[in-house]
């Protein structure tokens, strides 16, 4: 081996899986090692609430890499194994069975952990939460047909759950505290649309409210509601979002804020160190400010990015970001992240659940959400990365091509 | 050598330039390309995960997955952006009159 430098990669996820394959695609010959905390390799989590859920998909055939590719790269994967320091003036990282690992770079990809729910009976078994492969074997293992599932939080992982747990035959109900479904990414009419689609699917939303406490003998039973309302259910689904895990990098003294900061091109205060993944807070030049993502496409680019920056060859990293959820026979999809704008375009069926909604600032495209419209998305992503002028009235046009308004 | 077969699978005014659209031969299912003009055929599943083509989105000479983002050269099925990393079978296509042919495998 020509070049005697290791390169440690802190989380088997798929920003870190994207680091160690990036390394070697652009012709690293130094020791790569990708360190995990789970027994699994890095695997793709958007499957975990939806085909892995409905038991459609292997455990394997989630793996980015399979094990034999991994080797023939020459990655090292070290699974069950945590890192519990990084001691950046030795240049050394510490892991849970004592053993002192030198890096000449370092990238963390530690990505992000649920939010717990701070309620009574909240960690009895039957409550879960879905993260992690492990959280989708555990509640997949306690579904039984005509069980009622208890989902709490009507985000895209409750929505996603609740259609899934319902095809596998429960009876889903999912409780939100906010007035209004995904709240904190779609806008009103959006949610309208998610409030009438799963009701429509037989699932119960109850919006303005919680779960006051779960209780059971030795495992869920039921869920009591504020007012002191009870609802019989054997399993709870909790997704109130996560919790980037900044603590290795904030022990070292990198600087963080809402996650790791890190600049354009993945690089953290720490000129060796880069990051990736949910757990940055990085430039955004198309949207002009700091963003952190709980994205597909974020922790495969950023990923890849990180690893390119280890080699210095590394280009800034600004993409729209862009993100999909799939709940029951709809596809959903979103681009940009806008938060006002000046008009809206929609284009195509709402009722027929086929449409997609465009969000108009200054005569262009600030973002866009579609349902079973990924086209018109996708042309509406392009549109919108080279600020091309639309207006509202040719966008609701069935007329209209929208590869024709590219071409302008 | 194995001999191919072609089948009829649309007429050119189906296909529109930068577009695509999605047949089967037999259980084969096949993406057909109108690029400036000229048809292509390749395999119509992403090798990532299993999404039709047919409702991806064509680009110059590149169809992008609609699920996630995988490119693929339509003329030659190279993948060229990540998440695919396997490249798309491709078949050899002829146009006689209006009607677009592809070439598979006996």
């Amino acid at each position: 081996m020509s070049d005697d430098r290791t390169f440690v990669i802190i989380g088997a996820s798929q920003a870190g899986g994207w680091v160690a394959q990036t390394l070697r695609n652009e012709g690293f010959e130094g020791k790569v090692i990708l360190i995990g905390e789970e027994p699994y390799l890095p695997y793709e989590r958007p499957p975990l609430s939806k085909a892995a859920l409905l038991g459609e998909v292997t455990v394997d055939s989630t793996y980015f890499w399979q094990a034999d590719a991994l080797k023939e790269a020459d990655i090292e994967v070290r699974l069950n194994t945590r890192v519990t320091a990084i001691d950046r003036d030795a240049k050394e990282i510490e892991t849970d069975g004592g053993e002192r690992i030198t890096y000449d770079k370092l990238a963390i990809t530690t990505g992000a952990r649920v939010r717990k729910l701070p309620i009574e009976g909240a960690d009895l078994p039957g409550v879960f939460y879905l993260r992690t492969m492990e959280d989708t074997l555990a509640i997949r293992e306690a579904v039984k047909d005509g069980t009622t599932a208890m989902i709490v939080g009507g985000g895209w992982i409750g929505l996603e759950c609740a259609a899934t747990l319902t095809k596998l035959g429960c009876k889903s109900i999912v409780v939100e505290a906010a007035d209004r479904l995904c709240g904190r990414a779609v806008t009103p009419e959006i949610s309208d649309w998610m409030l009438n689609f799963h009701t429509g699917h037989d699932v119960d939303v109850r919006l303005s409210t919680g779960i006051e406490k779960f209780e059971g003998d030795g495992k869920l039973e039921r869920a009591v509601l504020p007012g002191g309302d009870s609802i019989d259910c054997s399993i709870a689904v909790v997704g109130i979002g996560v919790i980037p895990n900044v603590e290795l990098a904030q022990d070292a003294g990198l600087d963080i804020d809402n996650g790791i900061v890190v600049d354009e091109r993945a690089c953290t205060s720490d000129p060796v160190i880069v990051a990736a993944g949910d757990v940055t807070n990085h430039p955004n030049d198309l949207l002009g400010r700091r963003i952190r993502l709980e994205s597909y496409e974020n922790a495969q680019n950023q990923g890849i990015t990180a690893g390119k920056a280890m080699l210095g060859t590394a280009e800034p990293y600004s993409e729209i970001p862009w993100f999909w959820s799939d709940q029951f026979d709809a596809n959903l999809q979103m681009i940009g992240l806008p938060q006002d704008w000046d008009e809206t375009a929609t284009r195509g069926d709402v009722a027929a659940n086929e449409f997609v909604t465009f969000y108009l600032k200054d005569g262009v495209i600030d973002g866009a959400i579609s349902v079973n419209n990924p086209r018109d998305l996708r042309v509406g992503k392009r549109l919108m990365q080279g600020k091309k002028p639309v207006s509202a009235a040719e966008l609701e046009d069935p007329e209209t091509k929208m590869q024709a308004l590219l071409k302008r | 050598m194995s001999e191919i077969e072609y089948h009829a699978v649309a007429k050119t005014n189906e296909i529109m330039e930068e577009d695509v659209k999605g047949v089967f031969v037999g259980d084969e299912e096949i993406a057909v390309y109108n690029v400036e003009g000229e048809y292509f055929a390749t395999h119509g599943v992403c090798t990532h995960e299993n999404v039709g083509l047919a409702d991806g989105f064509v680009e110059g000479d590149l169809i992008e997955c609609p699920l996630h983002s995988a490119c693929f050269e339509i003329k030659t099925g190279k993948a060229v952006n990540p998440p695919a990393e396997i490249d798309l079978k491709t078949y050899p296509v002829k146009v006689e009159g209006d009607t677009i042919y592809v070439g598979i495998e006996k």
